[in-house]
């Protein structure tokens, strides 16, 4: 029972003829290529598959590839434009804030959705918006500094 | 002393240790200059078994090419699982060849291409690893200047190197690069060198902070882990996996997954699987295949583990021992007797276990994301009764290791399955199966006995160890009448765990420095002693003391008799080489036990830290991730049954949990670089623990300090 799915992936409209039953991390990962997804957990309990869908950060592991017809999917590889990278990427290099760098797209795509919501958020609501994301290595204090620093240029401060 | 073998056109060794022909290697890099070396003092050091360290000693592995478009490369069988060795491998390469840094690259974990290496683990790239190859670049150097000197047409001693270029001194426009050299070479050098420890103040590179080179890769989704790649025809595999370890398959109906379209069983015996070009598809199936099984579960549990393992039929062994137990109690004014416990612990790296092979000819084609590339390449040689150069293993980018990818079982199941199957196959085990077969840090029982004189001096420490090895066993402390014994696992007698175990960051040190530092602790207050003051009182060891010194000149710390209701804890001790000290404050909230780290300070004594940024981020992660053990990471399990099979009844730090971290890293530049991934994280949860007794009298005696067990500590205050 495939069907044709339309949608919108990193602001290019799309569309595929699947299993409407198919977990997005998969189908972005397997049809499209867009291995900057990761699997961690399957379980919704990591965040390293977290992208964003209509600016909302969402765990693609928990959503069938079905639930995003007609919306506007941005994986980690969508976020620089023109060559140059997104202020909270560019923020992640600048503070090292990354170790293995395997939960690093679901964190910068989290952050990117938390300063949609709040451009200025406190250290206390970065905390809460990034607290289920998982990271072993223990960059976290590293991140706080990279979500502030962000936060500040997306102001057009520095 | 060193020694060059130049022997272009001697013959030369006609295999690698990694089976591969000297000439097709060649073949695959182009022209150039090679340069072949043996890592001497990482044989040295690590000690390994004959078997292990393969034909090292008879043999030389590629190491470092210059290739003719001046590109630098370096071939480590070192893997980069975060840890950065790519950024400080590539400084100290930069800084003995003069060139600038961007130049070098590293070629990581393939063992067609890379020199034998039994892993990357025990902090060991920088401190054994890194000089060696220091030795082979400054080495490379001299070669370069040898060949500049016949181009040139002046003596060697007349020219001067920078940043790949070669000039003669008194005539600046009479210059040679480093590719112009290289161009049109074939040319093999072979050195026998054992490593020196350079001139601190020549160093460009070396010792100054430098961000990570893989970091854009990373942060844009570039970067290749095994699990992002894909070849022609790939299919996902999911394998039939026990409901416990130990249980047996009795009988097995595949029917249910075959139904499902676009999937195949492929079955070896008990080794079942399911394929599919969809990896939706394998989970769906893997599920419906129906097993029974019958059980021999060892009769012991989470918390029935530490009487277990001290009633266990083990191996005693005195590690140390010095002046007389029996006289130390005799002088004692007060003795302590306490138990530590400590439990199993996983390694819960966010990326999973992962491989992909595919079986080219006769050549198995492997890509893992594994700590221990050349011990899955022998695996595979020897499960599936193949040769070593028809086996190649590559390691890409690797998601996290922290001693759980030193096991590498999911690379042998690809490799099987592309035989089965004639396909490239792609193994991504589930977040359960990665519970299931991790190899976790073993659960350990520590006793120490021990007893102080008025004055607070330690008169004896006699120190038993179930399970926990040695490494951060010793004394430290200048103790005149000591004894270690270490208890082990005595497996042609009686198994004691249930599942795998094996290294865990730091591998049992944090047990160790756990039990020391806590007991030094109640010494200290029993003795109405400052405890910084009662541990330098009792030390001799001058890294130890400048550690603890510089920690508390970082924390400000005040001192005070324990416990004084501020919240604060001490505790230090080594690992790879490397001296560290930490002071922490915690809040303790006494209605529902639940403890927060306020802040935390680190003092390391490294040696030459060759990438202080580096460095410095991995004792940031070191004690974040210390606050897992410290808190909450606990397997909990019944027999051979893991009952933690995901992140939600397994918790590992997060945001909320994390301190203000200071650290400071001592002034070494004259020593040589010691380990850096592992040291900070072995004393947090001593500090942490003494911290909490600090703040309220309540003494815990085993990690993880959850709120239930802080809750229980406080009734007995």
């Amino acid at each position: 029972m495939e069907q044709k799915i339309r949608f919108k992936l990193n602001n290019k409209k799309t569309e595929l003829v699947t299993d409407p039953n198919q977990t997005l991390v998969w189908v972005l990962r397997n049809h499209f290529g867009l291995t900057g997804t990761k699997y961690g957990c399957g379980t919704g309990f990591c965040g390293a598959c977290t992208v964003l869908i209509d600016n909302e950060s969402v765990r693609s592991c928990m959503v069938p590839v079905s639930d995003v017809a007609g919306k506007s999917v941005v994986t980690i590889e969508g976020l620089a434009k023109r060559g140059k990278l997104h202020p909270v990427q560019q923020a992640f290099v600048d503070h090292d804030a990354l170790q293995c760098g395997y939960c690093t797209p679901g964190m910068i795509l989290t952050a990117v959705a938390l300063l949609k919501k709040n451009p200025s958020p406190t250290r206390k609501e970065i905390t809460e918006g990034l607290e289920d994301n998982l990271c072993r290595c223990g960059t976290h204090i590293r991140i706080f500094d990279a979500v502030e620093q962000a936060s500040r240029v997306m102001k057009g401060g520095k | 002393m060193k020694k060059i073998k130049d022997v272009i056109k001697k013959e030369s060794p006609e295999k690698g240790s990694s089976g591969m022909k000297r000439r097709s290697f060649v073949k695959i890099l182009g022209g150039g200059i090679f340069i072949f070396f043996q890592p001497w003092s990482a044989f040295d050091l690590l000690g390994l078994p004959a078997e292990q360290a393969r034909s090292l000693t008879k043999d030389y592995n590629a190491f470092l090419h210059i290739a003719e478009d001046g590109t630098i490369s370096c071939f480590t069988g070192k893997i980069e699982m975060g840890q950065g060795v790519i950024t400080s491998l590539a400084q100290m390469m930069a800084d003995e060849l003069n060139v600038p840094f961007e130049r070098v690259k590293m070629v990581m974990g393939d063992t067609d291409l890379c020199p034998y290496d039994a892993g990357t683990w025990g902090s060991q790239t920088t401190q054994t690893f890194g000089p060696a190859m220091r030795a082979a670049a400054a080495e490379a150097r001299a070669v370069l200047t040898d060949l500049a000197s016949a181009r040139l047409g002046v003596p060697a001693s007349q020219l001067e190197v920078k940043d790949g270029i070669i000039t003669d001194s008194k005539n600046p426009k009479n210059t040679v690069t480093y590719e112009q050299l290289a161009q049109g070479k074939k040319l093999e050098k072979y050195l026998d060198v054992k490593p020196t420890v350079e001139d601190y103040t020549k160093f460009t590179y070396m010792g100054t902070p430098y961000k990570r080179v893989d970091s854009v890769e990373k942060a844009t989704g570039q970067a290749k882990y095994t699990g992002d790649l894909k070849l022609p025809g790939m299919v996902f595999a999911r394998i039939l996996r026990p409901p416990s370890h130990g249980a047996k398959m009795t009988s097995v109906d595949v029917s249910g997954a075959e139904k499902i379209e676009g999937v195949k069983v492929v079955r070896d015996g008990d080794f079942i699987a399911v394929i599919s070009e969809n990896k939706d598809k394998v989970d769906e199936a893997i599920v419906k295949i129906n097993a029974e099984y019958s059980f021999n579960e060892m009769n012991v549990n989470d918390r029935t583990v530490y009487d277990w393992m001290v009633k266990a039929q083990s191996r005693s062994n005195v590690v140390r021992t010095g002046g007389d137990i029996e006289e130390g109690r005799r002088i004692s004014s007060k003795v302590f007797e306490s138990e530590y416990h400590d439990p199993y612990v996983a390694h819960a790296a966010i990326e999973t276990h992962t491989a992909l092979a595919v079986l080219e000819g006769d050549k198995m084609n492997v890509w893992a994301a594994t700590q221990s590339p050349f011990g899955l390449q022998d695996a595979i040689v020897r499960e599936l009764g193949m040769t070593r150069e028809k086996v190649r293993v590559r390691t890409p980018y690797v998601g996290g290791g922290f001693g759980g990818k030193a096991a590498y079982q999911q690379g042998v199941e690809a490799a099987k399955l592309a035989r089965l199957t004639g396909k490239p196959v792609m193994v991504v085990w589930s977040r359960e199966e990665e519970f299931f077969y991790d190899t976790f840090h073993t659960a350990n029982v520590i006793r120490v006995n021990s007893g102080t004189d008025k004055s607070g001096k330690i008169t004896f420490w006699d120190y038993h160890v179930w399970f926990a090895g040695t490494r951060g066993a010793e004394v430290v402390y200048d103790v005149p009448n000591f004894k270690t014994t270490s208890y082990s696992e005595n497996r042609s007698v009686f198994a004691v765990h249930p599942f795998g175990t094996g290294p865990w960051r730091a591998p049992n040190n944090n047990s160790n420095t756990f039990a020391r530092e806590v007991q030094i602790d109640i010494m200290a207050s029993a003795a109405g002693i400052d405890p910084l003051e009662f541990r330098l009182n009792n030390l001799k060891d001058e890294k130890m003391i400048a550690c603890l010194k510089s920690v508390a000149d970082k924390f400000g710390y005040v001192s005070g008799k324990t416990p004084s209701g501020r919240g604060i804890g001490i505790a230090c001790g080594h690992d790879a080489g490397t001296w560290v000290a930490e002071i922490t404050e915690v809040k303790v909230d006494k209605s529902t036990g639940k403890v927060q780290v306020v802040r935390i300070a680190c003092s390391q004594d490294m040696g030459l830290c060759v990438n202080p940024e580096g460095a410095l981020i991995q004792m940031e992660g070191c004690i974040t991730m210390a606050l897992g053990y410290t808190f909450s990471e606990e397997m909990h399990f019944e027999g051979g049954n893991i009952l933690d099979r995901n992140f939600d009844s397994y918790s590992i730090p997060k945001f909320s949990w994390v301190p203000e971290i200071d650290c400071v890293i001592l002034d070494r530049k004259n020593m040589p670089p010691k380990g850096g991934g592992e040291p900070a994280i072995i004393a947090v949860g001593a500090a942490v623990c003494n911290a909490i007794h600090d703040a309220t009298g309540a003494r815990l005696y085993r990690t993880p300090m959850t709120p239930e067990r802080v809750m229980e500590a406080l009734k007995k205050v």
